[in-house]
């Protein structure tokens, strides 16, 4: 923890000296690539350039800056310590990843970070106001939604999103458009009443 | 993940001329095709050109069809007022496809855009010509149980993955195309190619084209249905699939348009099914025997491999219940 009163470090973390070493060696052999700005229409960021990012995460306003080929996923995990989204396959196979962008579920893992510039993004550490939980994990709790709780937060975005698109009638349509989340500890049918619970209450999402 | 440079287009005609600039360069929409790819060293694009920004996302109607923007993405175009209720088809395979996650990114150009799932194209440890010209093909003698049994050559016998692409062939769409030599419509069965000698072209869109929509002409048809078999229920690409649009008046079937799904290269009309269906009564009683016959011609010529013989027997079996349940249920 670097708190005001420590020294300033000289010593580099491995993880940065390496990413900085690495960046000076590709740009020494890169041929120039660097356009000027506005001849296509927009700069274009090179292999290591990081570009600015503006986002809205969680009602909160944040300038950022990545590389072109950080998922919203690795940025939220990575650079944000948002560590509540999950990578299970990292391939759009097992929804683990699972956040809101304007209101729509997606795949964070399959969705590059600068692709998402200006969007709100709502991740399951903006569900709870203060202490109070959201009803959709009040639910999950509940129910039993999960076993070991490594898909409940992709489960828990799923499922407030199914509900606003009004695909939660029955179990058959909620055990459909839930279908892009694996639980492996097969915590289905206690998911599924969970969220017929929530549609059922009729709470504000 | 490869590094790759990184572009985000303001316009179409901005998009286009960068795609048309660098040769190693490609578009990204939705992405979740694409990065899939680049995250297992399948494509390796130098650069990459950010088309989410363009114009491209409405649905339009008028007499003579329904158009739909490029980067409308699959949800918006499956519960779209105009798709659910003048081509209901289109918004069933769209469903039928991926999931509601993949749905909300995935775009209509990228899902025509997208390709073959076949396990040997996705790992880089095997040959696969169609990602390696030359290297091979693996999946010929390995583990073929999701493949084509129609158009496939001996460089090649991966399917297309898509559900929409399917609905689109039966529907008689066209793909609105722009490039730097001007705009152009590709009529949907013209789009997507078969594998031949050049597996590594999944269709005919020339370099630094650009897919900007797609035609849906107004028809008369007024029974649908659009049948998936999968693996398991939901979430999973089609062994095999037909999607049929049937126009049934005073009892007997006007027209007909149907296309198979999971069996070639390229969604798979069926012509000489369509023709025979016409004139049918649309009877219950008595259709049973004319379709049987008609699905089993349409399943001959079907060339299978050591584990995807199943095919024709699911195949005819598909075509049989998806013309059923599009006429009585």
């Amino acid at each position: 923890m670097h708190t005001d009163d420590q020294q300033p470090c000289h010593n580099e973390g491995r993880r940065n000296f390496l990413k900085q070493s690495t960046a000076i060696a590709a740009l020494a052999t890169m041929t120039p690539m660097l356009a000027k700005a506005g001849e296509y229409d927009e700069h274009i960021a090179g292999y290591f350039e990081k570009i600015p990012l503006h986002l809205e995460i969680n009602g909160k306003a944040y300038d950022l800056s990545v590389e072109p080929r950080v998922t919203l996923l690795d940025m939220l995990r990575e650079q944000l310590g948002l560590t509540g989204t999950k990578k299970g396959c990292d391939h759009g196979q097992c929804g683990c990843c699972t956040v809101h962008v304007d209101g729509r579920r997606i795949n964070s893992c399959l969705s590059l970070a600068v692709t998402n510039e200006g969007k709100k993004i709502t991740t399951i550490e903006g569900l709870a106001k203060g202490d109070e939980l959201h009803p959709m994990q009040e639910a999950f709790m509940k129910h039993d939604g999960f076993q070991c709780g490594y898909c409940t937060p992709g489960q828990i975005m799923s499922a407030i999103a199914c509900i606003k698109e009004g695909h939660a009638d029955t179990p058959e349509d909620i055990r459909e458009y839930m279908s892009g989340n694996i639980c492996r500890c097969g915590a289905y049918p206690n998911i599924v009443d969970a969220v017929m619970e929530v549609k059922k209450g009729g709470q504000a999402l | 993940m490869i590094n790759f440079e990184y572009i985000r287009a303001a316009s179409a005609k901005g998009a286009i001329d960068a795609r048309t600039k660098n040769a190693a360069s490609q578009f990204i929409a939705g992405g979740t095709n694409l990065v899939d790819l680049m995250k297992k060293g399948v494509t390796t694009p130098q650069r990459l050109i950010d088309i989410n920004g363009l114009p491209l996302n409405t649905i339009t109607h008028d007499a003579k069809g329904l158009t739909i923007g490029a980067l409308v993405p699959n949800s918006a175009a499956a519960d779209h007022e105009l798709v659910k209720t003048k081509f209901p088809l289109l918004s069933m395979a769209l469903n039928a496809g991926a999931s509601a996650q993949l749905r909300n990114m995935a775009t209509v150009g990228g899902n025509i855009m997208q390709r073959t799932r076949c396990s040997y194209f996705y790992d880089t440890t095997m040959p696969c010509n169609k990602r390696q010209p030359g290297s091979g093909c693996g999946a010929k003698d390995g583990y073929n149980r999701m493949h084509a049994i129609f158009g496939a050559s001996d460089k090649c016998i991966a399917v297309h993955p898509s559900d929409m692409c399917v609905a689109l062939a039966a529907l008689n769409a066209t793909v609105l195309v722009s490039g730097s030599k001007g705009d152009k419509k590709i009529p949907f069965a013209d789009f997507h190619r078969l594998p031949g000698s050049t597996p590594e072209l999944d269709n005919n869109l020339q370099p630094g084209e650009l897919i900007t929509g797609v035609h849906l002409p107004a028809n008369n048809f007024n029974k649908y249905y659009y049948l998936k078999i999968r693996d398991r229920l939901s979430y999973a690409f089609a062994l095999v699939s037909v999607a049929v649009a049937l126009e049934v008046k005073d009892g007997v079937i006007k027209s007909a348009a149907m296309a198979m799904g999971g069996v070639a290269h390229k969604p798979w009309r069926l012509k000489e099914a369509e023709e025979r269906l016409v004139s049918l009564a649309a009877n219950k009683e008595t259709i049973g025997q004319p379709l049987e016959s008609i699905a089993t011609a349409a399943m001959q010529g079907a060339n299978t491999y050591a584990h995807n013989g199943y095919k024709v027997k699911l195949g005819k079996a598909a075509i049989r219940e998806a013309v059923t349940r599009a006429l009585f249920s």
